[in-house]
Protein backbone atom coordinates (compact mmCIF):
# COMPACT_ATOMS: atom_id res chain seq x y z
CA UNK A 1 0.00 0.00 0.00
CA UNK A 2 1.41 3.36 -0.97
CA UNK A 3 1.97 5.60 2.00
CA UNK A 4 1.04 9.20 1.52
CA UNK A 5 3.80 11.49 2.72
CA UNK A 6 2.82 14.70 4.36
CA UNK A 7 4.70 17.18 6.54
CA UNK A 8 5.02 15.94 10.07
CA UNK A 9 6.45 17.49 13.17
CA UNK A 10 10.06 16.35 13.57
CA UNK A 11 10.11 12.91 15.15
CA UNK A 12 12.73 14.06 17.64
CA UNK A 13 10.20 16.56 18.95
CA UNK A 14 7.52 14.03 19.59
CA UNK A 15 6.93 13.01 23.15
CA UNK A 16 4.99 9.82 22.73
CA UNK A 17 2.16 8.91 25.05
CA UNK A 18 3.24 5.79 26.86
CA UNK A 19 0.04 3.92 26.07
CA UNK A 20 0.07 4.89 22.44
CA UNK A 21 3.53 3.61 21.78
CA UNK A 22 3.45 0.62 24.04
CA UNK A 23 0.56 -0.62 21.92
CA UNK A 24 2.62 -0.02 18.84
CA UNK A 25 5.60 -1.90 20.28
CA UNK A 26 3.34 -4.75 21.27
CA UNK A 27 1.97 -5.06 17.78
CA UNK A 28 5.29 -4.69 16.11
CA UNK A 29 5.08 -4.11 12.41
CA UNK A 30 1.89 -6.04 11.85
CA UNK A 31 -0.30 -4.60 9.15
CA UNK A 32 -3.22 -2.71 10.58
CA UNK A 33 -6.40 -4.62 11.13
CA UNK A 34 -9.29 -4.31 13.43
CA UNK A 35 -9.06 -5.67 16.93
CA UNK A 36 -12.24 -6.41 18.76
CA UNK A 37 -13.26 -3.40 20.80
CA UNK A 38 -10.62 -1.02 19.63
CA UNK A 39 -7.99 0.00 17.18
CA UNK A 40 -4.42 -1.01 16.86
CA UNK A 41 -1.62 1.01 15.43
CA UNK A 42 0.34 -1.30 13.30
CA UNK A 43 1.70 1.07 10.71
CA UNK A 44 5.46 1.08 10.57
CA UNK A 45 6.76 4.59 10.82
CA UNK A 46 8.37 5.78 7.64
CA UNK A 47 11.19 8.23 8.06
CA UNK A 48 9.23 11.30 8.98
CA UNK A 49 10.13 14.33 6.93
CA UNK A 50 10.65 17.35 9.10
CA UNK A 51 7.81 19.82 8.99
CA UNK A 52 8.77 22.87 7.00
CA UNK A 53 8.77 25.69 9.50
CA UNK A 54 7.57 29.05 8.35
CA UNK A 55 9.61 32.11 9.06
CA UNK A 56 9.54 33.07 12.72
CA UNK A 57 7.65 29.94 13.60
CA UNK A 58 9.08 27.64 16.25
CA UNK A 59 9.88 24.32 14.65
CA UNK A 60 9.25 22.27 17.76
CA UNK A 61 5.80 20.74 17.75
CA UNK A 62 4.75 18.08 20.16
CA UNK A 63 1.44 16.25 20.19
CA UNK A 64 -1.03 17.97 22.46
CA UNK A 65 -1.49 15.95 25.67
CA UNK A 66 -4.25 13.37 25.32
CA UNK A 67 -6.28 14.86 28.17
CA UNK A 68 -6.38 18.21 26.42
CA UNK A 69 -7.34 16.65 23.09
CA UNK A 70 -10.23 14.85 24.77
CA UNK A 71 -11.35 17.60 27.19
CA UNK A 72 -11.23 20.77 25.12
CA UNK A 73 -13.75 20.27 22.38
CA UNK A 74 -16.22 22.17 20.29
CA UNK A 75 -19.10 19.77 19.77
CA UNK A 76 -22.23 21.88 20.19
CA UNK A 77 -24.45 18.80 20.04
CA UNK A 78 -23.30 18.19 23.61
CA UNK A 79 -23.12 21.82 24.77
CA UNK A 80 -21.45 25.11 24.08
CA UNK A 81 -18.67 25.00 26.67
CA UNK A 82 -15.36 23.35 25.80
CA UNK A 83 -15.77 20.96 28.73
CA UNK A 84 -19.36 19.99 27.85
CA UNK A 85 -18.61 17.31 25.22
CA UNK A 86 -16.44 15.29 27.60
CA UNK A 87 -18.83 15.78 30.52
CA UNK A 88 -22.17 15.37 28.77
CA UNK A 89 -21.51 12.67 26.19
CA UNK A 90 -21.80 9.69 28.57
CA UNK A 91 -25.18 8.71 27.15
CA UNK A 92 -24.05 8.65 23.54
CA UNK A 93 -23.94 5.27 21.79
CA UNK A 94 -21.46 5.20 18.88
CA UNK A 95 -22.16 1.51 18.23
CA UNK A 96 -23.73 0.08 16.21
CA UNK A 97 -23.17 2.68 13.49
CA UNK A 98 -23.95 2.98 9.81
CA UNK A 99 -22.70 5.46 7.25
CA UNK A 100 -24.77 5.96 4.15
CA UNK A 101 -22.79 6.74 1.00
CA UNK A 102 -25.01 7.96 -1.81
CA UNK A 103 -25.61 10.61 -4.44
CA UNK A 104 -23.63 10.67 -7.66
CA UNK A 105 -21.87 7.34 -7.10
CA UNK A 106 -21.91 4.06 -8.96
CA UNK A 107 -22.38 2.00 -5.83
CA UNK A 108 -24.53 3.68 -3.21
CA UNK A 109 -24.24 1.70 -0.02
CA UNK A 110 -24.97 1.77 3.69
CA UNK A 111 -21.74 0.82 5.35
CA UNK A 112 -21.56 -0.68 8.77
CA UNK A 113 -18.69 0.85 10.69
CA UNK A 114 -17.03 -2.53 11.17
CA UNK A 115 -17.22 -3.12 7.42
CA UNK A 116 -15.58 0.26 6.78
CA UNK A 117 -12.78 -0.60 9.21
CA UNK A 118 -12.30 -4.04 7.68
CA UNK A 119 -12.25 -2.69 4.14
CA UNK A 120 -10.14 0.43 4.59
CA UNK A 121 -8.10 -0.26 7.71
CA UNK A 122 -6.37 2.69 9.24
CA UNK A 123 -3.09 4.44 9.48
CA UNK A 124 -1.57 7.01 11.80
CA UNK A 125 -1.71 10.65 10.83
CA UNK A 126 -0.14 13.28 13.03
CA UNK A 127 -1.89 16.50 12.04
CA UNK A 128 -1.95 20.07 13.20
CA UNK A 129 -5.45 21.21 14.08
CA UNK A 130 -6.26 24.90 13.88
CA UNK A 131 -9.58 26.01 15.35
CA UNK A 132 -11.30 29.06 13.88
CA UNK A 133 -11.21 30.43 17.45
CA UNK A 134 -7.44 30.94 17.08
CA UNK A 135 -6.15 28.01 19.09
CA UNK A 136 -4.36 24.93 17.88
CA UNK A 137 -3.38 21.39 18.76
CA UNK A 138 -1.24 18.63 17.25
CA UNK A 139 -3.27 15.43 17.17
CA UNK A 140 -2.31 11.80 16.42
CA UNK A 141 -5.31 10.46 14.50
CA UNK A 142 -5.96 7.02 13.13
CA UNK A 143 -8.16 6.62 10.10
CA UNK A 144 -8.30 6.17 6.35
CA UNK A 145 -8.40 8.52 3.41
CA UNK A 146 -11.84 9.74 2.41
CA UNK A 147 -10.62 9.36 -1.17
CA UNK A 148 -10.35 5.58 -0.73
CA UNK A 149 -14.01 5.36 0.26
CA UNK A 150 -15.08 7.63 -2.61
CA UNK A 151 -13.07 5.60 -5.11
CA UNK A 152 -14.70 2.45 -3.84
CA UNK A 153 -18.10 4.08 -4.24
CA UNK A 154 -17.23 5.14 -7.79
CA UNK A 155 -17.75 8.87 -8.23
CA UNK A 156 -19.86 9.59 -11.32
CA UNK A 157 -19.00 12.16 -13.96
CA UNK A 158 -20.49 15.53 -13.16
CA UNK A 159 -19.91 15.22 -9.41
CA UNK A 160 -18.41 18.39 -7.93
CA UNK A 161 -18.93 18.32 -4.18
CA UNK A 162 -19.24 15.98 -1.23
CA UNK A 163 -21.83 16.70 1.46
CA UNK A 164 -21.61 15.32 4.99
CA UNK A 165 -24.35 14.91 7.56
CA UNK A 166 -23.91 14.33 11.28
CA UNK A 167 -26.17 12.59 13.73
CA UNK A 168 -29.37 13.85 15.36
CA UNK A 169 -30.10 12.23 18.71
CA UNK A 170 -31.56 14.75 21.12
CA UNK A 171 -32.06 12.03 23.72
CA UNK A 172 -28.32 11.34 23.77
CA UNK A 173 -27.03 14.80 22.89
CA UNK A 174 -28.12 17.46 25.38
CA UNK A 175 -27.01 20.32 23.12
CA UNK A 176 -29.65 19.28 20.60
CA UNK A 177 -32.46 19.72 23.13
CA UNK A 178 -33.82 23.24 23.16
CA UNK A 179 -30.85 25.41 22.42
CA UNK A 180 -32.94 27.96 20.58
CA UNK A 181 -29.89 30.06 19.80
CA UNK A 182 -27.57 27.24 18.80
CA UNK A 183 -26.86 25.72 15.41
CA UNK A 184 -29.49 23.92 13.36
CA UNK A 185 -29.37 20.13 13.46
CA UNK A 186 -28.12 18.00 11.92
CA UNK A 187 -24.71 19.58 11.59
CA UNK A 188 -23.80 19.54 7.92
CA UNK A 189 -20.51 20.14 6.13
CA UNK A 190 -19.14 19.95 2.64
CA UNK A 191 -16.00 19.82 0.55
CA UNK A 192 -15.25 20.35 -3.08
CA UNK A 193 -14.63 16.98 -4.75
CA UNK A 194 -10.91 17.65 -5.27
CA UNK A 195 -10.56 18.60 -1.61
CA UNK A 196 -12.40 15.43 -0.61
CA UNK A 197 -10.14 13.30 -2.83
CA UNK A 198 -6.95 14.92 -1.50
CA UNK A 199 -4.76 12.36 0.28
CA UNK A 200 -4.53 14.60 3.37
CA UNK A 201 -8.29 14.38 3.89
CA UNK A 202 -8.97 11.75 6.50
CA UNK A 203 -11.91 9.90 7.92
CA UNK A 204 -10.70 9.39 11.46
CA UNK A 205 -11.88 6.49 13.55
CA UNK A 206 -9.32 6.78 16.33
CA UNK A 207 -7.17 9.20 18.25
CA UNK A 208 -4.10 8.44 20.35
CA UNK A 209 -4.34 4.80 19.33
CA UNK A 210 -7.83 4.19 20.64
CA UNK A 211 -11.31 4.36 19.18
CA UNK A 212 -12.57 7.96 19.06
CA UNK A 213 -14.17 9.03 22.33
CA UNK A 214 -17.68 10.43 21.94
CA UNK A 215 -16.48 14.00 22.51
CA UNK A 216 -14.05 13.76 19.59
CA UNK A 217 -16.69 12.66 17.12
CA UNK A 218 -17.21 8.94 17.66
CA UNK A 219 -17.23 6.72 15.86
CA UNK A 220 -16.12 8.36 12.59
CA UNK A 221 -15.33 11.96 11.72
CA UNK A 222 -13.75 14.09 9.06
CA UNK A 223 -10.29 15.65 9.47
CA UNK A 224 -9.15 18.26 6.95
CA UNK A 225 -5.94 19.61 8.45
CA UNK A 226 -5.53 22.70 6.23
CA UNK A 227 -9.00 23.96 7.12
CA UNK A 228 -10.45 25.34 10.33
CA UNK A 229 -11.55 22.65 12.74
CA UNK A 230 -15.27 23.21 12.25
CA UNK A 231 -14.98 21.66 8.78
CA UNK A 232 -14.17 18.38 10.53
CA UNK A 233 -17.74 17.17 10.94
CA UNK A 234 -18.12 14.63 13.71
CA UNK A 235 -20.19 11.45 14.08
CA UNK A 236 -20.88 11.18 10.36
CA UNK A 237 -24.03 9.34 9.26
CA UNK A 238 -24.18 10.23 5.59
CA UNK A 239 -21.78 11.13 2.79
CA UNK A 240 -23.44 12.36 -0.39
CA UNK A 241 -21.64 13.09 -3.64
CA UNK A 242 -23.37 15.95 -5.44
CA UNK A 243 -23.06 18.53 -8.19
CA UNK A 244 -24.27 21.39 -5.99
CA UNK A 245 -22.27 23.23 -3.33
CA UNK A 246 -23.79 21.84 -0.15
CA UNK A 247 -24.90 24.02 2.76
CA UNK A 248 -22.57 24.06 5.78
CA UNK A 249 -23.71 24.66 9.34
CA UNK A 250 -21.51 27.55 10.47
CA UNK A 251 -21.89 29.28 7.14
CA UNK A 252 -25.66 29.15 7.59
CA UNK A 253 -25.28 30.53 11.10
CA UNK A 254 -23.09 33.49 10.14
CA UNK A 255 -22.14 33.67 6.44
CA UNK A 256 -19.91 36.72 6.95
CA UNK A 257 -17.86 34.92 9.60
CA UNK A 258 -17.55 31.37 8.26
CA UNK A 259 -17.04 30.67 4.60
CA UNK A 260 -17.59 27.43 2.71
CA UNK A 261 -13.86 26.93 2.19
CA UNK A 262 -12.68 27.89 5.69
CA UNK A 263 -9.05 27.42 4.71
CA UNK A 264 -6.66 28.42 7.48
CA UNK A 265 -5.38 31.84 6.46
CA UNK A 266 -3.51 34.27 8.72
CA UNK A 267 -4.31 37.16 6.38
CA UNK A 268 -8.08 36.82 6.48
CA UNK A 269 -9.28 37.75 9.95
CA UNK A 270 -12.46 36.56 11.52
CA UNK A 271 -14.58 39.71 11.88
CA UNK A 272 -14.29 39.47 15.65
CA UNK A 273 -10.70 38.35 16.12
CA UNK A 274 -7.36 38.15 14.41
CA UNK A 275 -6.34 34.92 12.70
CA UNK A 276 -2.69 35.98 12.43
CA UNK A 277 -1.58 33.85 15.36
CA UNK A 278 -2.86 30.98 17.46
CA UNK A 279 -2.76 29.86 21.06
CA UNK A 280 -1.09 26.48 21.49
CA UNK A 281 -3.29 24.41 23.80
CA UNK A 282 -1.37 22.43 26.38
CA UNK A 283 1.55 24.84 26.48
CA UNK A 284 2.25 28.14 28.17
CA UNK A 285 1.34 29.22 31.68
CA UNK A 286 -1.43 31.07 33.45
CA UNK A 287 0.53 34.27 33.03
CA UNK A 288 1.58 33.86 29.45
CA UNK A 289 -0.17 31.80 26.81
CA UNK A 290 1.94 30.00 24.23
CA UNK A 291 1.30 31.52 20.81
CA UNK A 292 2.74 31.11 17.38
CA UNK A 293 2.09 32.69 14.00
CA UNK A 294 -0.60 30.95 11.99
CA UNK A 295 0.52 29.61 8.62
CA UNK A 296 -1.35 29.71 5.34
CA UNK A 297 -3.25 26.43 4.91
CA UNK A 298 -2.10 25.58 8.43
CA UNK A 299 1.37 24.78 7.13
CA UNK A 300 0.14 22.41 4.41
CA UNK A 301 0.46 24.93 1.56
CA UNK A 302 2.92 22.74 -0.32
CA UNK A 303 0.34 19.96 -0.47
CA UNK A 304 -2.87 21.91 -1.08
CA UNK A 305 -2.15 25.41 -2.41
CA UNK A 306 -2.51 24.14 -5.99
CA UNK A 307 -6.19 23.34 -5.32
CA UNK A 308 -6.89 27.04 -5.00
CA UNK A 309 -4.76 28.46 -7.78
CA UNK A 310 -6.36 31.52 -9.29
CA UNK A 311 -8.89 31.91 -6.49
CA UNK A 312 -9.24 35.04 -4.38
CA UNK A 313 -8.83 33.61 -0.89
CA UNK A 314 -10.26 36.79 0.64
CA UNK A 315 -13.45 36.41 -1.30
CA UNK A 316 -13.66 32.62 -1.05
CA UNK A 317 -12.62 32.47 2.59
CA UNK B 1 -31.81 34.80 69.63
CA UNK B 2 -32.61 37.90 67.67
CA UNK B 3 -33.69 40.91 69.68
CA UNK B 4 -37.05 42.43 68.78
CA UNK B 5 -36.45 44.49 65.70
CA UNK B 6 -38.43 47.56 66.58
CA UNK B 7 -36.60 50.82 66.58
CA UNK B 8 -33.57 51.76 64.54
CA UNK B 9 -31.24 49.16 63.03
CA UNK B 10 -28.74 47.84 65.42
CA UNK B 11 -25.40 49.41 64.83
CA UNK B 12 -22.62 47.17 63.74
CA UNK B 13 -19.71 46.58 66.02
CA UNK B 14 -17.42 47.49 63.14
CA UNK B 15 -16.89 50.86 61.53
CA UNK B 16 -18.27 51.39 58.00
CA UNK B 17 -14.73 51.44 56.61
CA UNK B 18 -13.89 48.11 58.24
CA UNK B 19 -17.05 46.58 56.82
CA UNK B 20 -16.33 47.99 53.37
CA UNK B 21 -12.79 46.66 53.35
CA UNK B 22 -13.97 43.30 54.62
CA UNK B 23 -16.61 43.00 51.89
CA UNK B 24 -14.10 43.99 49.24
CA UNK B 25 -11.52 41.44 50.33
CA UNK B 26 -14.13 38.71 50.77
CA UNK B 27 -15.41 39.26 47.26
CA UNK B 28 -11.94 38.86 45.81
CA UNK B 29 -12.08 35.16 46.72
CA UNK B 30 -13.21 34.08 43.21
CA UNK B 31 -10.20 35.83 41.70
CA UNK B 32 -7.78 34.32 44.20
CA UNK B 33 -9.36 30.92 43.70
CA UNK B 34 -9.09 31.09 39.89
CA UNK B 35 -5.49 32.23 39.98
CA UNK B 36 -4.53 29.61 42.57
CA UNK B 37 -6.19 26.85 40.54
CA UNK B 38 -4.66 28.17 37.37
CA UNK B 39 -1.21 28.07 38.92
CA UNK B 40 -1.89 24.55 40.20
CA UNK B 41 -2.98 23.69 36.65
CA UNK B 42 -6.40 22.40 37.64
CA UNK B 43 -8.47 24.69 35.41
CA UNK B 44 -8.37 22.41 32.38
CA UNK B 45 -6.64 22.71 29.02
CA UNK B 46 -7.00 26.49 28.68
CA UNK B 47 -6.69 28.10 32.13
CA UNK B 48 -6.13 31.58 30.69
CA UNK B 49 -9.44 31.53 28.91
CA UNK B 50 -11.22 30.28 32.04
CA UNK B 51 -9.76 33.13 34.12
CA UNK B 52 -10.40 35.70 31.42
CA UNK B 53 -14.07 34.79 31.12
CA UNK B 54 -14.64 34.28 34.85
CA UNK B 55 -13.22 37.73 35.59
CA UNK B 56 -15.44 39.28 32.96
CA UNK B 57 -18.54 37.60 34.39
CA UNK B 58 -17.65 38.67 37.94
CA UNK B 59 -17.16 42.24 36.78
CA UNK B 60 -20.64 42.11 35.26
CA UNK B 61 -22.13 40.60 38.42
CA UNK B 62 -20.66 43.25 40.68
CA UNK B 63 -21.82 45.97 38.34
CA UNK B 64 -25.33 44.53 38.61
CA UNK B 65 -25.13 44.26 42.41
CA UNK B 66 -23.83 47.80 42.78
CA UNK B 67 -26.71 49.02 40.63
CA UNK B 68 -29.17 47.13 42.82
CA UNK B 69 -28.20 49.09 45.94
CA UNK B 70 -30.25 52.22 45.37
CA UNK B 71 -33.41 50.44 44.10
CA UNK B 72 -33.22 48.18 47.15
CA UNK B 73 -33.25 51.23 49.36
CA UNK B 74 -35.92 53.06 47.44
CA UNK B 75 -38.36 50.24 46.75
CA UNK B 76 -37.63 47.66 49.45
CA UNK B 77 -36.29 49.81 52.25
CA UNK B 78 -33.06 47.87 52.63
CA UNK B 79 -30.13 50.17 53.06
CA UNK B 80 -26.81 48.84 51.81
CA UNK B 81 -25.56 52.24 50.72
CA UNK B 82 -22.41 51.83 52.76
CA UNK B 83 -21.43 48.93 50.49
CA UNK B 84 -22.05 50.62 47.18
CA UNK B 85 -18.54 51.98 46.80
CA UNK B 86 -16.72 48.68 47.46
CA UNK B 87 -19.19 46.93 45.13
CA UNK B 88 -18.41 49.43 42.39
CA UNK B 89 -14.70 49.03 43.04
CA UNK B 90 -15.10 45.26 42.83
CA UNK B 91 -16.72 45.62 39.42
CA UNK B 92 -13.79 47.78 38.38
CA UNK B 93 -11.21 45.39 39.87
CA UNK B 94 -12.59 42.36 38.06
CA UNK B 95 -12.89 44.37 34.85
CA UNK B 96 -9.24 45.38 35.28
CA UNK B 97 -8.19 41.75 35.78
CA UNK B 98 -10.28 40.83 32.72
CA UNK B 99 -8.52 43.49 30.63
CA UNK B 100 -5.05 42.65 31.94
CA UNK B 101 -5.59 38.97 31.10
CA UNK B 102 -6.76 39.85 27.63
CA UNK B 103 -4.14 42.46 26.80
CA UNK B 104 -1.16 40.95 28.57
CA UNK B 105 -1.63 37.22 29.05
CA UNK B 106 -3.69 36.36 25.97
CA UNK B 107 -2.44 38.98 23.48
CA UNK B 108 1.12 39.42 24.81
CA UNK B 109 0.74 43.25 24.69
CA UNK B 110 0.90 43.02 20.90
CA UNK B 111 0.13 46.66 20.07
CA UNK B 112 -0.62 45.95 16.43
CA UNK B 113 -3.16 43.23 17.18
CA UNK B 114 -4.69 45.17 20.08
CA UNK B 115 -5.12 48.32 18.04
CA UNK B 116 -6.97 46.38 15.39
CA UNK B 117 -8.97 44.55 18.07
CA UNK B 118 -10.17 47.67 19.80
CA UNK B 119 -10.79 49.77 16.71
CA UNK B 120 -12.34 47.29 14.33
CA UNK B 121 -14.06 44.64 16.44
CA UNK B 122 -17.27 46.00 17.94
CA UNK B 123 -17.47 43.60 20.89
CA UNK B 124 -13.98 44.61 21.98
CA UNK B 125 -14.69 48.30 21.41
CA UNK B 126 -17.74 47.98 23.66
CA UNK B 127 -15.64 46.18 26.24
CA UNK B 128 -12.89 48.76 26.20
CA UNK B 129 -15.34 51.66 26.53
CA UNK B 130 -16.97 49.92 29.49
CA UNK B 131 -13.60 49.55 31.13
CA UNK B 132 -12.63 53.19 30.52
CA UNK B 133 -15.85 54.35 32.18
CA UNK B 134 -15.28 52.07 35.17
CA UNK B 135 -11.72 53.35 35.38
CA UNK B 136 -12.91 56.97 35.47
CA UNK B 137 -15.48 56.12 38.12
CA UNK B 138 -12.94 54.22 40.23
CA UNK B 139 -10.45 57.11 40.05
CA UNK B 140 -13.14 59.55 41.22
CA UNK B 141 -14.46 57.32 43.97
CA UNK B 142 -12.42 58.94 46.73
CA UNK B 143 -13.88 61.33 49.26
CA UNK B 144 -11.51 63.98 47.98
CA UNK B 145 -12.78 63.57 44.41
CA UNK B 146 -16.38 63.69 45.55
CA UNK B 147 -15.78 66.98 47.32
CA UNK B 148 -13.70 68.41 44.48
CA UNK B 149 -16.23 67.54 41.79
CA UNK B 150 -19.24 68.60 43.83
CA UNK B 151 -22.42 68.54 41.79
CA UNK B 152 -20.58 67.24 38.71
CA UNK B 153 -19.66 64.06 40.59
CA UNK B 154 -23.21 62.74 40.54
CA UNK B 155 -23.47 63.56 36.85
CA UNK B 156 -20.20 61.81 36.08
CA UNK B 157 -21.20 58.72 37.99
CA UNK B 158 -24.42 58.45 36.01
CA UNK B 159 -22.04 57.08 33.36
CA UNK B 160 -22.35 53.78 35.18
CA UNK B 161 -25.67 53.35 33.36
CA UNK B 162 -23.88 53.71 30.05
CA UNK B 163 -21.26 51.22 31.23
CA UNK B 164 -24.00 48.75 32.10
CA UNK B 165 -25.50 48.99 28.61
CA UNK B 166 -22.09 48.72 26.90
CA UNK B 167 -21.16 45.72 29.02
CA UNK B 168 -24.44 44.00 28.16
CA UNK B 169 -23.77 44.40 24.44
CA UNK B 170 -20.12 43.35 24.84
CA UNK B 171 -21.13 40.13 26.57
CA UNK B 172 -24.03 39.33 24.24
CA UNK B 173 -22.03 39.56 21.01
CA UNK B 174 -18.82 37.96 22.29
CA UNK B 175 -19.75 34.40 21.29
CA UNK B 176 -19.89 32.46 18.05
CA UNK B 177 -23.58 31.79 18.62
CA UNK B 178 -26.15 33.42 20.86
CA UNK B 179 -25.75 32.16 24.40
CA UNK B 180 -28.52 32.30 26.99
CA UNK B 181 -26.49 33.62 29.91
CA UNK B 182 -25.66 37.07 28.45
CA UNK B 183 -29.35 37.65 27.83
CA UNK B 184 -30.25 36.79 31.41
CA UNK B 185 -27.60 39.25 32.59
CA UNK B 186 -28.82 41.88 30.14
CA UNK B 187 -32.40 41.37 31.29
CA UNK B 188 -31.41 41.96 34.92
CA UNK B 189 -29.46 45.04 33.83
CA UNK B 190 -32.53 46.23 31.93
CA UNK B 191 -34.73 45.90 35.01
CA UNK B 192 -32.22 47.70 37.22
CA UNK B 193 -31.85 50.53 34.72
CA UNK B 194 -35.57 50.92 34.09
CA UNK B 195 -36.21 51.22 37.83
CA UNK B 196 -34.34 54.52 37.53
CA UNK B 197 -37.09 55.73 35.22
CA UNK B 198 -39.83 55.28 37.80
CA UNK B 199 -40.85 58.83 38.70
CA UNK B 200 -40.16 59.80 42.26
CA UNK B 201 -43.23 60.68 44.33
CA UNK B 202 -43.37 64.28 45.47
CA UNK B 203 -40.29 66.46 45.62
CA UNK B 204 -38.03 64.23 47.63
CA UNK B 205 -34.38 65.03 47.42
CA UNK B 206 -31.98 62.12 47.10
Amino acid sequence: MAVYRYPRPASSDITPRRLFFSRRALLGTAVGGVLAGGLNSGMAQADAPVAPSARGCPAAETPTPRDDVTHYNNFYEFGMEKSDPAELSGGFHPRPWQVQVDGLVEHPQVWDLDALNARFGHEDRLYRMRCVEAWSMVIPWQGFELGALLRAAGVKAGAKYVAFTSVVRPSEMPGQRGGLFSLRWPYVEGLRLDEAMHPLTLLATGVYGEALPAQNGAPIRLVVPWKYGFKGIKSITRITVTDQQPPTSWNQMAPDEYGFYANVNPDVDHPRWSQSSEQIIGEGSLFRTARRPTRLFNGYAEQVASLYRGMDLRKDF
Amino acid sequence: MAPPSSGPRRRSRFSPLTRQVFLYLFCLIPAVSDIAQGMANTLGPNPVSVCLHDFGRWAFRFLLISLAVSPLKRFVGLDFMVYRRPLGLLAFSYAALHVVFYVGVARHFDAHVLWKDFTSRPFLTFGLLTFLILLALALTSTRRAIIALGRRWAKLHKLVYVAMILASVHYAIAFKTWHTEPFIYAAIAGVLLSLRLVPKAGKRTV
